[in-house]
């Protein structure tokens, strides 16, 4: 059976909400009904069938065409797969409970915010505020895994309270900021502010950043138990991080932020 | 039934359901995996006194273990769930979290959830973390020699206890030898432990006591120094007797591992001295298991 298939018939001129478009809420719908679905579109609704041509059937996998406009994409589906080929909007995965939703390009802001459950991976580039907590909310991503193969803006896991973000390129300024808990991994350069007001958490890092703030404290150099296991709990993903559990066992770790809690940590691999 | 010279009794052993967990003990190296596993499965011959009956199952290759580091299997047996608890957290808390480089896994997954690191974390003083990895919590403690990783809970399973056969031989060391084959055969059976020291038991016991105190007391009938002092079950030319006592996940489980043990010890056969297997029950009144020996060795 092939996969339910939203293709853009035009460049779209207004953002786009597809938020209705995920496979919980297409289940058991008809073509036709699909076809129906009203959509946000600027300041108006319009129905799905004008601004896609729909080809596929069923509702577990869905395929998104991009574009850069098509915000929500998969926002609460808790099971099936969505793939975006191509770049997608804001919001990717926001309040996902579960299944997965794979991007072949870059994402906009906020992917995977408050995100419960499930997976995500983006083999392009991610904006601010992944798995980050809506503005004015005080929880951030709650679980599941999000594997980001390109760079990553600014604010990357504010108010993180449980789950993975596994970042393979850079990640912006403010990584891990006002962390509760949960884990940031990143192969590449990281900004400035690192883990700026975190509570607590753990930051993992490949490569040295320039500067460690001066809020966060030298605990020593150790081999950590934890982190082979933490590392081959990723094997079955798409990411470079579950090759290195033979590898990655010995960090510098620094423990902060102590303008705050202070019982996050900042591992550097050495 | 005779095999190799040596008289299988027409009689079972009786053994009755208790709970059970596994545990996975991790270190540096297998020195101090059995550092941390013998100390925890220590004192745990038989739930009479020792609260439970544990038992090193296997060793484990780094491979199998979730860290990456070579550990020990272990089993852990109670008349009940509640007491399994308590015994788990203590012996972890004292015999594992203790012991330098150690690391704490469940390893079994699906039954009922008992604590395992939940509450050894708070030794942690507010400096404990969490950590949640595949839907599993871990603990990680920190402790002067670094940190002790351990999982949050374990899970219990029904499981069958008190399951064993008696070794009858010519003399003590002829005795000896054919537990030590027995034990070797068995330890190789998964599921399974033998929970007294080196897996045999020289004292195995009855229901009762001319004192009232005691809820049981030596099995005389197989004692050999009383064969003209007492009702004895024994023949003349037996001079020692040895008991071997399972405890498994499953009643298959102790069936299996009987099996390999007699054939072991019947393998010495009768030109080393073993003449009988018997078993130890209670007329069928203890526990619902029944482990016929002729029908095991069938």
């Amino acid at each position: 059976m092939t996969a339910l298939t939203f293709t853009l018939k035009a460049e779209l001129e207004q953002r786009i909400d597809v938020s209705p478009l995920t496979p919980d809420r297409l289940a058991d719908k008809s073509a036709s009904e699909i076809g129906a679905e009203l959509l946000q579109y600027g300041n108006r609704q319009i129905r799905a069938d004008e601004l896609f041509s729909i080809e596929g059937q069923g509702s577990d996998r869905l395929i998104f065409r991009g574009s850069r406009k098509l915000d929500y994409i998969g926002k609460g589906m808790s099971q099936g797969e969505i793939r975006v080929e191509g770049d997608a909007g804001s919001y990717l995965g926001m309040h996902l409970k579960g299944g997965r939703i794979i991007v072949s390009g870059n994402v906009d802001a906020y992917a995977a915010c408050e995100m419960k459950k499930g997976e995500i991976l983006i083999r392009g580039n991610a904006g601010d505020f992944l798995g980050a907590a809506l503005p004015g909310n005080k929880k951030g991503m709650a679980g599941g895994v999000v594997i980001v193969k390109g760079n990553v803006g600014d604010r990357v896991g504010d108010h993180l309270r449980r789950g993975a973000i596994l970042i393979e390129g850079n990640a912006g300024n403010y990584l891990g900021s006002r962390m509760t808990a949960g884990t940031i991994a990143v192969l590449g350069e990281v900004g400035a502010h690192l883990g700026y007001a975190m509570n607590r958490g753990t930051v993992l890092l490949a490569r040295t950043p320039a500067s460690i703030p001066a809020t966060f404290n030298d605990c020593g150099t150790h081999t950590l138990g934890f982190i082979p296991l933490l590392l081959k709990g990723f094997q079955g993903l798409e990411t470079r991080f579950s090759e290195m559990s033979d590898t990655l066992k010995r960090v510098r770790r620094y423990a902060g932020d102590m303008c705050g809690l202070g019982k996050g940590e900042i591992l550097i691999a050495v | 039934m005779n095999i190799n010279g040596v008289q299988i009794d027409a009689t079972f052993a009786e053994a009755f359901p208790m709970r059970a967990t596994r545990v996975i003990i991790t270190a540096q190296n297998l020195k101090w995996a059995y550092h941390a596993a013998q100390a925890m499965t220590g004192f745990a011959t038989s739930v009479i006194a020792c609260g439970c009956e544990a038992g090193i199952e296997r060793e484990l290759d780094p491979s199998e273990t979730p860290d990456g580091r070579p550990g020990i299997s272990a089993l852990i047996f109670a008349m009940g769930g509640k007491t399994l608890a308590k015994q788990v957290e203590t012996r972890a808390g004292q015999c594992v979290l203790t012991s330098p480089t150690s690391a704490l896994f469940a390893g079994i997954h699906e039954g009922d959830k008992i604590p395992l690191g939940k509450n050894l974390r708070f030794f942690g003083d507010g400096f404990q973390i969490s950590k949640r990895i595949n839907g599993k919590r871990y603990w990680r403690v920190p402790v002067m020699d670094g940190e002790f990783l351990c999982e949050d809970t374990t899970c219990t399973v029904k499981a069958v206890g008190g399951g064993n056969f008696l070794i009858l031989a010519e003399s003590q060391p002829q005795a000896l030898a054919a537990c030590e084959a027995a034990i070797e055969a068995m330890k190789k059976i998964p599921n399974v432990i033998m929970p007294f020291p080196g897996g045999v038991v020289r004292s195995g016991s009855k229901v009762g006591s001319k004192y009232k105190a005691l809820s049981a007391s030596t099995n005389d009938a197989f004692c050999p120094t009383l064969k003209g002092q007492t009702r004895t079950d024994l023949s003349p030319e037996i001079e020692s007797v040895m008991e071997i006592v399972i405890d498994g996940l499953t009643d298959d489980d102790i069936k299996k591992a009987m099996r390999v043990g007699i054939e072991a010890a019947c393998s010495l056969g009768a030109e080393n001295g073993i003449r009988r297997i018997s078993a130890g029950n209670y007329g069928g009144k203890l526990g619902p298991f029944l482990f016929h020996l002729q029908e095991i060795m069938a």
